[in-house]
């Protein structure tokens, strides 16, 4: 209802944000579904349908699922002990739960890598027991969790700190017992935060690159992800090749970004802060 | 600083702030802008500051027109409901701040500054915080330093949105006295806006009464309470009932009970039939265990709750007119001494009867 | 995290879980995150400097490294600034003014963040590269972007564009316009108002913002990688240098380097809490206020 008349920048600002993301943005990313539309919806689905593609397109899928569901859990338990338990140590422990954030994917992806390799400090333990992680899709369901956990640690944590304790109070005095209450009030009111956590780490998980290749062994068929067969594609200057797919990947990467962003408004018309 | 608003509109969408207001504010004069919240009350006060603009309309200051002067050029102070104080200056600093920003050639020197802002913050009583930052005070005293901070550059006009709103009442009440002793020592003109009427009766002398965009009425405090212009001045000065009534060939009716009044009926002779607003304050009333002839209204007791020198009434009607509030003086009340559940005749000694046209007709009894 | 609730004070003997819970779970928590997080952290200083403080300083001064970190912070001090401008108008615009399509905007603006790094890549390889569309027009010119430093500035300019504007979007839209208001009926210019109180109450999101961008400028791979062309001494950003290092099996020198990215993150984090501590005595004062 306020509105300010009189020239205070907004105009200008508007302008140059307008300008800029066109620029660097808008232009670039629609050129790139244009070129991808040149070759013809035919070629188009050969490229899809051809084995390879279908296998690094089923490697991702797979991989970012399976990471984003342990995430989910282990995700939800973090937050969780974070949040309600006393720990000691516990502000440096919440601080690192940042550190997938923060720390380069290629160094993230050495790391792992050398760590869960059979010679590495993990991998030769698991590796006598019969657990072969790097150089599988197992090390890069390992790598997509590293990238991923940040994402539902901090969207349960505010909400879980938001949740008021006289609800769990009042399930207790309405004859809840402790198991009932998490179930039936706790558990609920932070599904949205977990589902919303959960697609963020998959939609990250499908696009991600540097902390996977170093571990995933990159076998065509096997362990080859979809970011790596565009980058091979590219290296073979099959430039069609490459837009094609990441053309999809653009597809689905919206498709989750609306996703996320009705998720957020569903938890905000919900829980507004 | 004499204030001229004409013709005044503002438009936010669907929402019309401002409906062709004029407004007339004489030099000196402390005035406060009553109205409920959404009537348009904090707009006008906003496009006299500058913050926003006018869609059609003219605004002049002491006869200059100034509708298009920028904010930074009008000198007014102004006072947000929520003190709006800069957060990471000394609360010095935040009274200094508009002495410092001024452009070299006007700037004060420092010590002259310096000399103003303690002077400022001495009569705000608030000298000893000058080196604290704003969050380290009450309320109330946010609220001091935001007065001083709006007369450090000595405005021409004060204008003060809500000044109070964000406090509890023990500290409300001493600011609104603190307020006019302030407005006695610096007289400039000061217009605030609230939707609390207690407030405009304690601080202000002359009161608009704003809804819906116009100006409802203005006058004195006990000009609006003796002779409300409309039944909405009148409910919002509170201590009035309204009935909603029915005239027919000048006999005018709440329910069962006949309004008659002779001079009345000369001035809407035209209106044939009408559905007229009845206004009795609460006060306007007698009452007694016996009728006391045919206009006596015959009701119930409800409740009743005596309050210091004066005993509130419930009534309700038993003819059809609804709930009555009535007030007795503590003296009158133990004359009878009626109780709950009791039978009573009430005789309203003014009645104010308004049709649609906008002033009402004040009706001997 | 802190300033919010200590729920630990708050929770009475029926909301509070029974101590074997507690400790089952604290202790699963503890030890996965000991596991995932900090053993990743001290394996990469083991190996950095496992062969010794020599080798350590030898792979870091050789010159493809430095090299590396000179291009790396030139990239950074391309980007970060420029990215600071418009987060700055972004979130001034987005938080001042209610236009149509504002949340479409604040969705464009988040959509580097969606798009998987290789096609951020990829859509400058597609503009300027070898087949692009503007690839007559730039050869004409000699003008040389895929493969060369624009083409890396480029690509980390989208892939760091919502840092800043993210980290100050809310805050301008919490603090409201009122300060800024006062500034202005008490004489300020928009250009003294911005300085002296919009800049002063966003100093520690802005420096937050300027803090990430510049990290993930500096730690970018995936789409980097794709528009560098791995050229040694030339065109390999530190992340980039360090793959060339690990796959060349050179894992001490790998680790030398990726120490730096380390330390790197490590400041990030340590910003962060130093950040939260700050707004959560903004917050308190706010609910002093009430």
């Amino acid at each position: 209802m306020k509105r300010t008349v009189h020239p205070d920048g907004v105009s200008l600002t508007l302008g140059i944000t307008l300008f800029y993301l066109g620029l660097v943005v808008l232009l670039p990313l629609s050129l790139t579904i244009l070129k991808s539309l040149q070759p013809g919806p035919e070629l188009f689905w050969q490229i899809f349908t051809s084995p390879r593609v279908l296998a690094a397109f089923q490697v991702s899928f797979f991989s970012a699922l399976t990471a984003a569901m342990i995430n989910g859990v282990l995700g939800f338990l973090t937050a969780w002990v974070l949040v309600r338990y006393p720990l000691p140590g516990k502000k440096i422990l919440d601080a690192l739960v940042d550190l997938p954030f923060a720390l380069p994917t290629a160094v993230a992806g050495i790391t792992l890598a050398a760590l869960y390799s059979p010679t590495g400090w993990i991998g030769s333990l698991l590796a006598r027991i019969g657990i072969p992680v790097a150089y599988t899709p197992s090390g890069i369901v390992l790598a997509l969790t590293f990238i991923g956990l940040p994402f539902v640690v901090r969207t349960v944590q505010p909400v879980l700190q938001a949740v008021d304790g006289g609800l769990e109070e009042a399930a207790a005095s309405l004859g809840a017992g402790r198991w009932q209450t998490f179930w039936r009030v706790t558990l609920p009111t932070l599904i949205p935060a977990v589902l919303t956590g959960f697609t963020m780490a998959f939609a990250r998980g499908l696009g991600e690159y540097g902390s996977v290749i170093f571990i995933a062994g990159n076998r065509p068929f096997v362990s080859e992800i979809v970011p790596l067969l565009i980058i091979t594609h590219l290296e073979q200057y099959d430039v069609i090749g490459a837009t094609a797919l990441a053309m999809i990947m653009l597809a689905v990467s919206f498709l989750l970004l609306l996703l996320i962003n009705l998720m957020q408004a569903w938890m905000s018309r919900r829980y507004p802060v | 600083m004499r204030i001229e608003v004409q013709g005044a509109i503002k438009q936010f969408g669907q929402y019309r702030a401002l409906d062709q207001l004029d407004l007339h504010i004489p030099a000196g004069e402390m005035v406060a802008i009553l109205g409920p919240s959404g009537c348009g009350k904090t707009t006008l006060l906003r496009i006299i500051a500058g913050l926003e603009s006018l869609d059609h309309g003219m605004l002049c200051f002491d006869g200059v027109e100034a509708t298009h002067t920028p904010v930074q050029e009008r000198r007014v102070g102004f006072v947000f409901q929520h003190y709006a104080l800069f957060g990471h200056m000394t609360i010095f600093e935040n009274v200094a701040f508009g002495l410092r920003l001024k452009p070299r050639k006007q700037r004060p020197a420092e010590s002259v500054i310096r000399k103003r802002v303690l002077d400022l913050l001495a009569m705000v009583q608030l000298e000893p915080v000058a080196s604290r930052y704003p969050a380290q005070l009450s309320g109330g005293q946010r609220q001091r330093i935001a007065f001083a901070r709006a007369l450090a550059a000595e405005p021409r006009l004060l204008l003060l949105d809500e000044p109070f709103g964000a406090l509890d009442a023990r500290v409300r009440h001493d600011l609104r006295q603190w307020l006019r002793q302030m407005h006695a020592l610096v007289p400039v003109t000061t217009l605030f806006v609230t939707h609390d009427q207690t407030e405009a009766v304690e601080v202000a002398e002359r009161v608009v009464v704003m809804k819906q965009g116009r100006i409802e009425q203005i006058g004195t405090m006990d000009e609006l309470h003796a002779n409300p212009a409309s039944p909405f001045v009148a409910d919002f000065m509170g201590g009035a009932n309204l009935f909603h009534g029915r005239m027919e060939n000048g006999t005018t009716r709440i329910g069962e009970i006949l309004l008659e009044s002779a001079p009345f009926q000369a001035s809407v002779a035209d209106a044939a039939s009408c559905s007229p607003v009845i206004c009795i304050r609460s006060h306007d009333w007698q009452l007694g265990r016996q009728p006391n002839g045919q206009r006596t209204w015959h009701t119930v007791v409800r409740h009743l709750r005596p309050s210091g020198a004066v005993v509130r009434l419930g009534l309700e009607s038993l003819q059809g007119a609804g709930s009555i509030d009535v007030e007795l003086t503590r003296e009158q009340y133990d004359k009878h001494r009626f109780q709950p559940g009791e039978t009573v005749f009430a005789l309203p000694t003014q009645v104010r009867i308004f049709t649609d046209a906008p002033k009402g007709s004040v009706v001997p009894n | 995290m802190s300033a919010v609730l200590d729920w630990s004070r708050y929770s009475s003997p029926v909301t509070q879980d029974p101590l074997w819970v507690r400790r089952l779970l604290s202790g699963m928590v503890v030890l996965f995150l000991m596991l995932f997080l900090v053993l990743p952290l001290i394996f990469i200083g083991v190996q950095a400097f496992g062969k010794g403080i020599h080798v350590y300083w030898s792979a870091l001064s050789n010159p493809d490294s430095l090299a590396a970190i000179r291009l790396t912070l030139l990239t950074a001090l391309l980007v970060v600034p420029v990215n600071l401008v418009f987060g700055v108008c972004a979130a001034w615009a987005i938080a001042r003014k209610e236009f149509r399509g504002k949340n479409l905007l604040i969705t464009l603006i988040d959509l580097p963040f969606a798009v998987s790094p290789v096609i951020s890549g990829l859509i400058f390889v597609l503009l300027f590269g070898a087949q692009g569309w503007l690839a007559t027009w730039l050869n004409d010119w000699q003008i040389k972007i895929i493969f060369a430093v624009p083409g890396i500035v480029l690509a980390t300019l989208f892939v760091t564009l919502p840092f800043v504007a993210k980290e100050l979007i809310p805050i301008m839209q919490a603090r409201g316009r009122q300060e800024e208001e006062a500034a202005r009926v008490l004489g300020a210019s928009g250009w003294q108002t911005f300085w002296h109180v919009t800049l002063p109450g966003i100093r520690w999101g802005l420096l937050y913002g300027v803090i990430l961008c510049n990290a993930r400028a500096m730690g970018e791979f995936g789409a980097v990688s794709v528009v560098s062309g791995h050229i040694r001494g030339l065109t390999n950003t530190m992340p980039l240098h360090v793959e060339t290092l690990y796959n060349e099996y050179q894992g001490a020198a790998a680790f030398a380097v990726a120490s730096l990215l380390v330390a790197l993150a490590l400041v990030t984090l340590v910003c962060k809490v130093w950040m939260e501590r700050q707004q959560g005595e903004v917050k308190v004062e706010k609910q002093g206020k009430e």
